[in-house]
């Protein structure tokens, strides 16, 4: 059966409160704890729970970042990922970058289903599984929260701005997760001790025949955000009525 | 001279109010001229809507039965074919979960990068947009000698006036069109309330309300007030709320005049998708909850108690 790919992001920790470097260069990355994507925990989820269903043969984890990224690879694989790949890059990769390494790996393994978060919570871009989709000219189904397959096809009910959207595609297919799609398992201890002994491999952009990315959207700085001061406290709902009324607002 | 195209979202035959917001962030480009496609089986309706907005200097509409629904992998050939044959220099679309889906499906078609949420112009090339859940705003440079591919976050711009009156052009696009992708079904929410994006008052629920039963209670205010009802991702999480009306960095991110947020602590991630309103109203029972921080006005105490008595005062206000 053809294997499941899965993007793992490794982010700042969505607990963390980010905070700008003084001098605008980025943002506070040292001592700061570093997680998977919380989407992407969802990807692995999904593909772990098709797996189980005896629908898909591998699920790989893939990541494209630093060495440090094996960290997160470790957590999938502890998940229950059968495999891993790093992608080692040092400096931060643009989506369109990222869409064609999964590109390459695609045309390597053949899989049935690449699943994504819809977006990783640093840099909020939300485009490398919609790029994918494209290079490899599949469906893409964004926004998930709902994955069923049939043969060759699968039916996703998809988290659109009007309400829930049902679509169905044809496999092979890219496919983005929301946060409803499902519930991430935990990772028992020795889930742990089985991942030390999975295959995680690393490779580079070079070995993959991807060109070093390309500086197509550059970041000239950082700012911090303007911030909203604390207000007024009312003591009941007649001040509350009151002062809403004072500012023109009801 | 820049030329943008700005990609119209539209459903049941109205223009979404996201388009006039695009329109005016191309306009902040200067010495620009503003385009707008409409992908439509039928486009009639809303091209004239589209051709209505001020500032915008032809409709194009492109007519076909497979245009039907916005599938991406349908509109991406046919967008990237008439940005490349009408040598656009920009392709604008609503940071919505349409926008969202097409625009870097397109981006990716013409072999360039895309710019996601811009939520200011500084000039043709450099944009501002928030990353880390608006934690942090960043200035980017797009390259000046590729076509510039971007989504517009609709809070920060407000929409291009009317009394428009462009030209509406049918254009014929040569693309192929895959049939992988098929729409099944839409289950949409009750269109008799405001629109959650547009609206100007909003009354949002959170975990405190502890059951969708007690969330009809955000419904009750809503309708006094004529506002629109939002939650937070708790009360979608715990099946309180629909999932099309969570706000915050992974739901909407929205700028009403008035935001009500009711027994919602204020998560970091909640805070990003309502920065931008007039006035933040909280309630809630939790003095130490975050939301107070950026609250405009401030109310600690019993929801169950507080919501009934402020539904009640405001439709007397109205009332008289």
């Amino acid at each position: 059966m053809s294997p499941i790919l899965v993007g793992i992001k490794r982010v700042i920790d969505y607990s963390v409160r980010v905070r700008v470097k003084p001098d605008g260069s980025g943002v506070v990355t040292d001592g700061v704890k570093m997680s998977i994507n919380p989407f992407d925990e969802i990807a692995l989820e999904e593909a772990l729970r098709i797996r189980e269903r005896n629908l898909a043969g591998e699920v790989i984890a893939i990541s494209i970042g630093p060495a440090e990224a094996q960290q997160q690879l470790r957590t999938a694989l502890a998940m229950g990922a059968d495999r891993a790949l790093l992608v080692q890059v040092d400096s931060p990769v643009d989506p369109l970058t990222a869409a064609q390494v999964f590109l390459k790996l695609v045309q390597k393994h053949a899989p049935q289903l690449v699943i994504l978060g819809k977006q990783a919570i640093d840099d909020d871009n939300g485009q490398t599984g919609q790029m994918l989709a494209a290079l490899w000219d599949r469906p893409q189904a964004t926004y998930a929260s709902k994955l069923e397959l049939n043969g060759a096809v699968a039916r996703v009910t998809r988290e659109v701005d009007a309400g829930l959207d049902t679509i169905e595609i044809d496999l092979p297919a890219v496919v983005t997760t929301d946060l409803r799609l499902n519930e991430p398992r935990y990772i028992k201890l020795p889930d742990i001790m089985k991942a030390k002994k999975k295959p995680l491999d690393v490779t580079s952009l070079a070995e993959l025949g991807v060109a070093a990315p390309a500086q197509r959207i550059r970041t000239l700085k950082f700012d911090s955000p303007p911030q909203r001061s604390r207000g007024v406290m009312v003591k009941d709902a007649s001040e509350l009525v009151a002062a809403l009324a004072q500012r023109g607002v009801l | 001279m820049s030329r943008a195209l700005v990609i119209a979202e539209h459903f049941q035959g109205k223009l979404n109010p996201s388009t006039a917001k695009c329109v005016s962030c191309a306009q902040g480009i200067g010495g620009v001229e503003i385009d707008i496609a409409v992908l439509a089986a039928e486009a009639g309706a809303v091209a004239a809507e589209a051709a209505a907005l001020a500032g915008v200097r032809r409709v194009l509409t492109v007519t076909r039965p497979e245009n039907a629904e916005a599938l991406a992998a349908v509109w991406a050939p046919q967008l990237a074919a008439l940005a490349r044959g009408r040598g656009y220099t920009h392709l604008f679309g609503p940071s919505t979960t349409f926008g969202k889906d097409l625009m870097p499906r397109i981006a990716a078609t013409l072999g360039v990068g895309q710019i996601s949420d811009v939520m200011a112009v500084d000039s043709a090339h450099q944009y501002r947009r928030p990353v880390y859940a608006s934690n942090a705003i960043i200035t980017v440079e797009a390259p000046a000698d590729a076509i510039v591919v971007a989504t517009v976050r609709v809070a920060s711009f407000q929409p291009a006036a009317g009394g428009g009156a462009a030209a509406i052009e049918a254009v014929q696009v040569e693309a192929a069109l895959p049939t992988h992708t098929r729409f099944i079904s839409r289950s949409a929410a009750n269109a008799d309330r405001p629109d959650l994006q547009t609206a100007a008052r909003v009354v949002s629920g959170g975990r405190a309300l502890a059951s969708a039963e007690n969330f009809k209670l955000m419904y009750q205010l809503a309708d006094a007030m004529g506002a629109a009802v939002g939650a937070s991702r708790a009360a979608v999480d715990a099946g309180y709320a629909a999932n099309e009306l969570q706000v915050g960095q992974t739901g909407k991110i929205i700028a009403p005049e008035l935001y009500m947020a009711l027994g919602i602590s204020g998560a970091i991630q909640h805070l990003t998708g309502i920065k931008d309103a007039r006035t933040i109203v909280a309630i809630n029972k939790d003095s130490e909850a975050p939301i107070f921080e950026v609250a405009d006005i401030g109310l600690v105490g019993d929801l169950f108690a507080i919501v009934p008595e402020l539904e009640r005062l405001i439709r007397a206000r109205k009332a008289s």
